[in-house]
């Protein structure tokens, strides 16, 4: 099937592409809504504002929809919830029943697509030829990451052995053994370990030659031995020469491990292990986990709660404490490598979540590079895209089984975000970069996450049908740059040996909270310091240029009168693009639309209501109340920072890194 | 000296000091009238010097002769000094005791301190009611300087000069003093330049149960009216609360009598309970056990974010009955020496560009905290670790600086000082060698001659040497009105004084002086390109007339 048969076929689902006169709601606000007409694409919902001045538009991509809710009718029409894998929620009223059905049976069938081609990335097409295209899937390249490393070397190589995926058909087709395995042992070690997923490499220290190893769960039972995996282990932790043991951290609850060996399957016995030491690390299951994320979300989204509610429901849906057990065996791990030079394999039931999570928080602590932005694209293409993390079950991107579905990355990426908090200066990226990635595995915008291995990547012509995401990201990198990045103390701070007292793990505002403007600070300090940065280069740049004019006007005044003349020509067509005044002078956004909302919302009849639903603040981006024009918003120009004649102009550099997300008219 | 009486053991050797994140030290313990002094006589090794005046309580503990006492201050700090001996243990800490809670004003250390550094600029004469009112007279007529509080006889807790309404004599003062808890009649607290409206602060008036009235009390707030509209009365009681008021011959404004003001009630706690709401929080800071849940639930249980977010509230409505409503505001609690006094302060930095700035925090200080009356004597004499009963202990002006923490994280840019600053006060607050915060109130503070026998904390901060570290780097004066979110989602725990000495500071500092660096480098830069412009223009000038011949 082609991808205009599919559009054409998603047109079908689509049983009112137009309503008008429906409302949007303001979420912070509910008496504040927005009328305008309603459109269904085949992959957008789209809203248009009717207001005069500014059409202002919202694009919600059918993939990134999670829910669509109907709510009890009301006297002004009939409320309609979208509830989004990015934690948008909209609210629409549509003002007759027949259209409100309509768009829900639409919405609802759009948004659990069936089969891969439905999905938003095989009908993306920006503009770029084939061979562009193709080059975007070669910006990462996993041999590159591993020579970086230091492998192969004498003791590790690629072994061949999975190149058609016959052995283990979720792995990737590259993998580092030991030299020393047969693959007679391979072959017994895999088919001794669930879904085939024998011990392999993950991560090398080039230091002390330490090795982070992941793997699936032995099947043990309650007495089976496999001769291979012994001799696998074995040869890992023979693979370091300097150490005289290795560790088996099992990242599950022992209870649960426990429980599988009565389904032949189970951990490890050390007693059959040669000079293993075997360590449970208690991390809750993908179901325990998205139950947990749900109640988290619930809690975020609550209109005005008291500070009770907020933090008795913070903690009663248990997150944080999920995200510590992670940082926990991170650290673990980390420490087992740089501190004792002792390799690890690490396992959980499948290898596919909870050691992708753990292996790859470990890399974050151990090694500088997975904190450039770069390396945490390598990182997540290698320990989660190529390891066969289960992307299109866990982040739902096809109809299917909804409890398959776990917010395994979202935590990866949390912790990364909270080791952020604690080291400001060992980052390159800020988190948008963190929030950004988190859209876009969900979004379905880009091949890479799609599908649940490399195999059925490579079956459903990933390469060839859709973009990646990575040279996206990479070409506006200059939003996701940290200006407190260091990078000769990241580089020499060695393991990061983060804190992990309960305080120390906050709740992530940006992300859950990532669409109610009004939540945030009104000034970013982050966005401050890039434009003080991007300035600063610009200076730099000038310095440069007017070092040189003076050079070569010092010598030139020696010279002829001729040359002279050519040279303050030239001068002054340099001088004018610094200087362009009207630059300088543009305001830049900082908050995405001025706070100076509508704070006649609050009624004198209800003295005892909260403010905090005075609605003190207006959030629409392009707000057109009429009694706002003081744009009292208490959002500094901050381009006025430079704004004396003799500065340069600061650039408006926060435009949304997302912004191709929410509409696909570059395409 | 009366203060070697106390001193049982003036010095101990061999002594070991430990502290969170620091390595230990060993050396001589002295105590001296006002400080506890460990030095380890070597270079290079930081002295520990503190204030008995900082110390909350203390804790002793024996394992063989080897005595140990845990010291608790009042800025939240616990150190811990192993004393060999018993003898000695025992004498230190009946010493550290007697000296850290001398019942008397004038043995306390402001008055034995001699600063090291010249007194340019006199902190006492910094901010005077006369020159605050000097610009209040270029904004408007409306007001006048009363005296009728001279001799602090209408109204202990109030300073001599206040603003009332033009219109309203000085006998009519009087009579609405005396329908006010302690004397407190409405004063303006703020005038908002941008459309004249003002905001005014009093105590509750005393109704009683039999609905007292007072006309000249009436009278006086409607002054503040322009014809024909209405204001709004913030009472930062619950309308129970203010109900229980008036059994005790307190009581609120009936709409009867007040027709043109509309009552509004919000729910900011009282005093005690703030206090205890402080020691949980800080019992479940330190404490290092517990697991992620019990954390969360402690900081719930401790109220303490839920008072930052209902005091923060209902500053946010009072500055928006102003500016939005355009309407004028009086606020009261129960006494108008506490919640009120949140209230009107944090609505000024909301609305008031200038109270962002450092000199104009200074002045809101003195003009809504020192000069108003906060008892800052009474409610800092303990802090979290106190283990006696509280009397009239109480972080008020701990949570306002938290508020304005809060807001200050919300817009970095807008504020010229930085969270030290804020950091600072609260130390000074509980804990000084100066005299700003001695006394409950001017009266107090003028009879023990502060400003002749003691030094005032802002000559000390307000030296450029000092200043520096308080300057928030980001700072671009903002003319704006700036209005906080209020939500939980928005409010954070004020680690930098909650978790201050619970965590290592390296990365924070490090990334704080990345911070400033990238901002001078940015001027630097500037200026260099700055003068080379000129440099070629002039170049270009002089070169003129050459191209042209």
């Amino acid at each position: 099937m082609s991808c205009t048969e599919v559009w054409w076929s998603e047109m079908e689902h689509i049983r009112m592409p137009k309503v008008e006169n429906v409302r949007l709601v303001d979420r912070s606000s509910s008496r504040r809504t927005q009328v305008g007409t309603l459109y269904l694409t085949a992959t957008h919902t789209i809203f248009v504002g009717k207001g005069s001045e500014d059409r202002s538009e919202l694009w919600v991509l059918h993939s990134l929809v999670c829910d669509v809710l109907k709510h009890k009718a009301s006297q002004n029409g009939y409320p309609l919830i979208i509830h989004c894998k990015n934690f948008q929620v909209i609210q629409f009223i549509i003002p007759q029943e027949s259209d409100w059905h309509n768009v829900y049976i639409s919405l609802s069938r759009l948004s659990r697509p069936e089969k891969y081609e439905e999905l938003y990335c095989f009908s993306f097409n920006p503009n770029v030829d084939k061979a562009e295209r193709e080059h975007s899937w070669d910006f990462l390249d996993l041999k590159a990451e591993y020579s970086r490393m230091g492998l192969p070397n004498k003791l590790w190589h690629v072994t061949a052995i999975n190149r058609e995926y016959r052995v283990c058909d979720t792995y990737p087709a590259d993998l580092f053994v030991p030299k020393s395995v047969t693959l007679p042992v391979i072959i017994g070690s895999s088919k001794f370990r669930s879904r085939g997923r024998f011990p392999t490499l993950s991560y090398y220290c080039k230091e002390n030659h330490a090795t982070i190893c992941r793997s699936s769960q032995p099947l043990s039972g309650f007495s089976a031995r496999c001769l291979e995996d012994e001799q696998m282990l074995q040869a890992i932790m023979k693979s370091n020469p300097g150490s005289r043991f290795m560790y088996v951290v099992d990242t599950r609850p022992k209870l649960n491990a426990m429980a599988n060996r009565a389904a032949g399957k189970g951990y490890e016995n050390e007693d059959n292990y040669c000079n293993i030491k075997f360590q449970f690390i208690g991390i809750e299951n993908i179901h325990v986990m998205r139950n947990s994320q749900q109640k988290l979300i619930e809690v975020s989204a609550l209109r005005s709660p008291s500070m009770g509610e907020f933090l008795m429901g913070l903690e009663n849906s248990d997150w944080l404490r999920h995200i510590k057990s992670i940082m926990e065996a991170g650290i673990f791990i980390s420490k087992a490598v740089a501190e004792e030079g002792v390799s690890v394999l690490v396992h959980c039931s499948d290898g596919w979540d909870r050691t992708a999570q753990v292996c790859s928080v470990a890399s974050v602590l151990l090694d500088p590079y997975y904190r450039t932005l770069k390396g945490l694209m390598v990182l997540i293409e290698k320990d989660w895209v190529s390891f066969g993390h289960k992307f299109s079950h866990r982040c739902g991107h096809l109809d299917g089984e909804a409890k398959e579905v776990s917010p395994v990355i979202d935590q990866f990426l949390e912790c990364v975000w909270q080791l952020m908090e604690q080291f400001p200066c060992y980052f390159e990226y800020n988190e948008k970069f963190l929030i950004s990635i988190h859209n876009h595995v969900y979004s379905c915008h880009y091949g890479n996450f799609i599908c649940n291995s490399q195999k059925e990547r490579k079956d459903l012509c990933i390469k060839e049908k859709t973009h990646s995401i990575w040279p996206h990201l990479w070409e506006n990198k200059l939003d996701f740059m940290n200006p407190l990045f260091k990078p000769d103390q990241s580089q020499n701070q060695g393991l990061l040996r983060p804190r992990t007292a309960p305080y120390c793990f906050k709740y992530w505002r940006r992300l859950y909270n990532r669409f109610d403007r009004e939540l945030h600070p009104r000034q970013s300090e982050l966005d401050c310091l890039m434009t003080v940065k991007e300035e600063t280069q610009q200076l730099e740049e000038a310095l440069a240029l007017y070092e040189q004019k003076l050079a070569v006007l010092d010598k030139e005044r020696a010279k002829t009168l001729y040359m002279q003349k050519g040279v303050l020509e030239s001068k002054q067509a340099l001088w004018s693009s610094p200087l362009d005044t009207s630059l300088a002078n543009t305001p830049q956004d900082y908050i995405g639309g001025f706070i100076g909302g509508a704070p006649n919302v609050f009624t004198l009849q209800q003295g005892e209501r909260e403010s905090a639903e005075l609605c003190l603040f207006g959030d629409k981006p392009k707000s057109s109340d009429a009694d706002n024009s003081d744009q009292e918003s208490g959002v500094a120009d901050f381009s006025s920072h430079s704004s004396g004649e003799e500065s340069l102009p600061s650039e408006d550099s926060v435009k949304d890194p997302d912004s191709d997300e929410t509409g696909p008219n570059r395409a | 000296m009366e203060f070697a009486e106390l001193i049982k053991t003036p010095r101990v050797d061999g002594v070991v000091l430990h502290r969170p994140f620091m390595p230990t030290v060993e050396g001589t313990l002295c105590l001296t009238g006002h400080h506890l002094i460990l030095s380890s006589r070597q270079d290079n090794t930081e002295e520990l010097w503190l204030l008995h005046a900082n110390i909350d309580s203390i804790e002793k503990r024996f394992v063989g002769s080897l005595g140990t006492i845990i010291v608790k201050c009042k800025d939240l700090r616990v150190i811990q000094l192993d004393i060999p001996g018993m003898e000695e243990c025992l004498n230190i800490a009946s010493s550290i005791e007697a000296l850290s809670t001398l019942d008397s004003v004038s043995l306390m250390y402001p008055f034995f301190y001699r600063p090291l550094f010249e007194v340019i600029e006199d902190g006492w004469q910094l901010f005077v009611p006369e020159e605050a009112f000097k610009d209040l007279e270029s904004m408007t007529d409306e007001w006048r300087l009363s005296e009728v509080n001279k001799d602090f006889s209408v109204c202990p807790s109030y300073p001599s000069l206040l603003t009332v309404p033009k219109d309203i004599d000085d006998e009519s003062l009087c009579k609405a003093a005396s329908f006010r808890h302690g004397g407190r009649f409405p004063v303006l607290s703020y005038y908002h330049k941008k459309n004249g409206m003002v905001m005014m602060r009093a105590a509750q008036p005393l109704t009683g149960t039999n609905g007292r009235r007072c006309k000249e009390d009436e009278k006086l707030i409607n002054a503040t009216l322009c014809a024909g509209k209405r204001g709004y009365i913030i009472d930062t009681r619950t309308i129970a609360v203010a109900q229980q008021a008036k059994a005790r011959g307190g009581g609120f404004e009936q709409e009867a009598n007040y027709p043109q003001w509309r009552r509004i009630h919000k729910a900011i706690e009282r005093s005690n309970v703030l206090q205890e709401g402080l020691i949980k929080l800080v019992e479940a800071c330190n404490d290092q056990s517990h697991s992620m849940d019990r954390w969360l639930s402690k900081l719930e249980a401790s109220n303490w974010q839920s008072n930052v977010k209902e005091i923060l509230t209902t500053a946010c409505l009072a500055a928006q009955c102003i500016d939005r409503e355009g309407a004028s505001v009086l606020v009261h609690g129960t006494e108008g020496t506490d919640s009120t006094l949140q209230v009107t302060s944090l609505a000024q930095i909301i609305l008031d560009p200038a109270c962002r700035t450092i000199r104009g925090f200074e002045a809101l200080i003195e003009r809504e905290w020192l000069q108003a009356g906060h008892p800052f004597q009474q409610r800092c004499a303990q802090s979290a670790y106190s283990n006696g009963k509280p009397r009239s202990e109480a972080p008020v002006f701990l949570l306002f600086l938290d508020c304005v923490w809060q807001i200050l994280r919300q817009f970095p840019c807008s504020f010229q000082f930085n969270e030290n600053f804020l950091i600072m006060l609260f130390e000074h607050a509980y804990a000084s060698q100066f005299g700003t915060f001695l006394g409950n109130s001017v009266a107090e503070r003028l009879k023990l001659l502060l400003s002749q026998k003691t030094v005032s904390l802002w000559s000390w901060v307000n030296r450029p040497q000092e200043l520096e570290r308080f300057l928030n780097p980001l700072y671009e004066p903002n003319n704006l009105v700036i209005w906080p979110s209020v939500a939980p989602q928005s409010l954070l725990l004020w680690e930098g004084v909650f978790l201050r000495w619970n965590r290592s500071t390296k990365c924070l500092d490090e990334a704080y002086q990345e911070m400033v660096h990238i901002i001078e480098y940015n001027k630097e830069l500037q200026n260099k390109v700055n003068s080379l412009r000129r440099q070629l223009a002039q170049l270009e000038t002089e070169d003129g007339p050459l191209q042209t011949p």
